[in-house]
């Protein structure tokens, strides 16, 4: 078991001029469960696989524990990967796709039969180590993958999506499974996915990419409370932060009609005369006439406990989309028209050009 | 016909070919396109199928210029079409149509796959002009001299070595090529021999093998060789048992690049992820290629060493163009027409029967483990 530590590195593809991975930095500690998150092609399938060593190191360094690995061969590195579609060896049973790094290694027969057992026992696969992978379902296959990578119980974990060929139900089951499981065995894990469901319900912390460069690091209450910037602030949380163009006017914001109170220091930093805001679904008030943005309600989703309001308002004629969350039992309909005014100490106030949060203090006295 | 062939012949050359070729694709066509409208439903299909049925009578009427011919055709046209459509619409028609369109595949089989083998099979008990039985005296005759047992060593020798080294060689070069820079080059110029008839091949390389006697100039390239080296030449194909190893050598020649190609495409079918895991597995190159690839391509594998395994047991053209069996060299495919050349009939389809024994198990095998790897993927 050990830290991983990305310095720098970056993952350069021949022919193109931006980077893949740009100078990654990041630490992940011992016995860590860290996800890393984003959008298709961001860069984090690749940076996994420069931890692993498949991919090359352009730039910077990796270090696993105290150990510069930028150079050592994958074989080398003590690391065990879970692939996306398992990659298990179709010509072997169970049993020997779980021993042959074991194998490799020139483990004694009976230990790897042992060690093998062992793992089994933990992921419920005892009754199928003679099975070939082929008589396998995707879940028991998914586990036999797991435990491929437990068995060699090595220094980090490395997973590449492994829940997305699982259907709903069974994945929802295998995210508690794994999380749990690699906090028993306490070793490091480094998680991809692009589910940010997933990746909230998972990782100690999550790290976001997007273009191959790194957006914010933090625990998930962090990245859902305290998005760094509109990229975030939008990637995380389903359904995603209502995100509007507001004009900045004395004493707050106004957008549309509807104006809100947001302190001078906040708005001090923007480099406008707009910024962009951000609102949280459950952070709306809806009431059906007063102060406040007159919303058209399209459609309801209901889910039982609560349910989303879809609907539009119109800002200086462009139609804009807002989400709302509200009460599972009472709540407006499709075609009414509703008032909504946003919590004031939750709007999350980001620069309009950079992106970047201003609006650091709102929400440390949120919560 | 004879006047349709008389007037044709009359014509210039070029025209000739061109109204041979015409006429060949007219029938060609034709045949397609009774394929393709027989089983088809509608009115129209009908009034094409009724056209039909009328026209191709006429035209082999005016070709064959006889009446009974015309209708023969007419009525055995007409009742399939009939059938094929008439029950096709009932709801049983696939069996109808299933028996209907295989027909010709199986006629043509049995006339010249299944006839023949038992028609070889009785002759091989039978005297050398087929006319009385002999029991097994033609297979005793084989296995009981020192000439037939050769024959019959040999062909074992050639499947033996050439389906081993075309494979490993084959093997070899597709892996060592594989995402190199200039691949499709090197795997041309390996798979080329695979291009040139057995008989061109055969010729190359007996040139190669070529010997002239002392103080004379070479015009082999080997025995050129072994001179600038200040040997003796050698004469290659003369001396036993090493000659059938020379021989061998031209078929490796020409199947590793059959080998390489099938294996280069299998290889690149190997999961790359599958050998990442390996390599994370804390395998070699080596390891990864033992432990993943071979076994990921073992259906390909099986495929070309029982395809190499049968064109050697079958092996005919190299034999007979380069030495013609003689200084021991012959094989089963070359004596059978030796035998039957020397009016020994029965020796001949006896070699024939010992052929076909060979082959079959190597085509059982082929067949089950087809069946075999479909559990695995």
């Amino acid at each position: 078991m050990a830290s991983v530590t990305f310095d720098k590195a970056s993952r350069i593809y021949p022919g193109q001029a931006r980077p893949a991975v740009d100078k990654l930095d990041l630490d992940v500690a011992d016995g860590e469960f860290l996800v890393l998150v984003g959008p298709s092609g961001c860069g984090k399938s690749t940076s996994l696989r420069m931890l692993a060593g498949l991919e090359e190191v352009n730039e910077g360094s990796i270090r696993i524990g105290d150990r510069d690995v930028t150079d050592v061969p994958p074989k080398d590195r003590d690391i065990a990967m879970v692939f996306q579609n398992y990659a298990l060896y179709p010509h072997m049973t169970v049993a020997e796709n779980m021993g042959f790094a074991l194998k490799i290694a020139g483990v004694n027969k009976e230990e790897r039969a042992s060690r093998v057992l062992e793992a089994a026992k933990l992921l419920d696969l005892e009754d199928y180590l003679g099975r070939k992978p082929k008589a396998l379902s995707g879940g028991q296959r998914q586990r036999v993958a797991m435990g491929r990578a437990i068995v060699r119980s090595p220094q980090v974990f490395l997973m590449d999506e492994p829940l997305s060929n699982l259907d709903a139900k069974l994945r929802v089951q295998t995210r508690t499974q794994i999380a749990s499981l690699t906090r028993r065995l306490g070793v490091t894990t480094v998680y991809v996915t692009h589910d940010q469901t997933e990746a909230l319900t998972m990782g100690d912390r999550i790290a976001v990419l997007k273009d191959g460069i790194l957006q914010q690091v933090g625990t998930p209450r962090d990245l859902y409370a305290k998005p760094e910037n509109v990229f975030v602030a939008g990637f995380i949380g389903s359904p995603a932060m209502n995100l509007f163009d507001a004009d900045i006017v004395d004493g707050g914001l106004k957008f549309g009609t509807a104006t809100a109170k947001v302190d001078r220091e906040t708005l001090a930093g923007a480099s406008g005369k707009k910024v962009t805001i951000g609102v949280r679904p459950e952070d709306v008030v809806v009431a059906k006439s007063g102060e406040g943005l007159p919303v058209d309600v399209d459609i309801v989703e209901e889910l039982g406990a609560d349910g989303y309001l879809y609907g539009h308002t119109d800002v200086d004629g462009n139609r804009v989309d807002i989400v709302v969350r509200v009460d599972g039992r009472v709540h407006p309909n499709a075609g009414d028209k509703v008032v909504i005014t946003p919590q004031p100490d939750h709007i999350h106030v980001f620069d309009l050009e950079s992106g970047e949060r201003l609006s650091k203090k709102a929400v440390e006295t949120s919560k | 016909m004879s006047q349709f062939l008389g007037w044709i012949a009359t014509l210039p050359a070029w025209l000739q070919i061109i109204l041979v070729i015409a006429a060949f694709l007219a029938v060609i066509g034709l045949l397609l396109f009774f394929i393709e409208i027989a089983p088809r439903t509608g009115r129209r299909y009908t009034a094409v199928r009724l056209a039909v049925c009328v026209l191709v009578p006429l035209i082999a009427m005016l070709i064959l210029g006889s009446v009974i011919w015309a209708a023969l055709i007419a009525a055995v046209l007409g009742g399939l079409f009939f059938l094929l459509d008439y029950r096709s619409r009932q709801g049983a028609g696939y069996l109808f149509q299933l028996v209907g369109f295989l027909a010709p595949a199986v006629i043509l089989l049995a006339i010249g796959l299944i006839y023949p083998t038992i028609g070889t099979t009785i002759q091989a008990f039978q005297d050398n002009r087929s006319r009385n039985f002999v029991g097994l005296d033609n297979f005793i005759w084989i296995f009981t001299q020192p000439y037939g047992i050769r024959v019959v060593v040999n062909t074992i020798v050639w499947v033996l070595i050439v389906p081993t080294l075309s494979t490993i060689f084959g093997l070899a070069y597709a892996a060592f090529i594989d995402k190199s820079r200039g691949e499709k080059i090197f795997k041309a110029l390996v798979f080329m021999p695979m291009a040139i008839s057995f008989v061109g091949a055969s010729i190359i390389w007996k040139f190669v093998y070529d010997a002239k006697p002392v103080g004379q100039e070479q015009i082999g390239l080997l025995n050129q060789i072994v001179v600038w080296f200040g040997g003796e030449p050698v004469y290659w194909l003369q001396n036993s048992p090493w000659n059938t190893f020379f021989l061998i050598v031209v078929l490796i020649w020409i199947q590793t690049g059959f080998a390489m190609v099938i294996l280069s495409a299998a290889i690149k079918g190997v999961p790359a992820e599958q050998l990442e895991a390996a390599e994370l597995d804390g395998t070699n190159a080596w390891q990864r290629f033992m432990n993943v690839t071979v076994p990921g391509i073992r259906s390909s594998l099986i495929v070309v060493l029982t395809t190499i395994s049968i064109a050697s047991l079958k092996v005919f053209d190299i034999v007979r163009t380069m030495t013609a069996g003689t200084n021991e060299t012959s094989v089963i495919a070359n004596e059978m027409y030796t035998q039957w050349k020397g009016f020994e009939t029965g020796r001949s389809a006896a070699f024939a029967v010992v052929l076909f024994l060979l082959v079959m198990p190597i085509i059982i095998y082929n067949a089950r483990q087809i069946k075999k790897q479909r559990e695995i993927r």
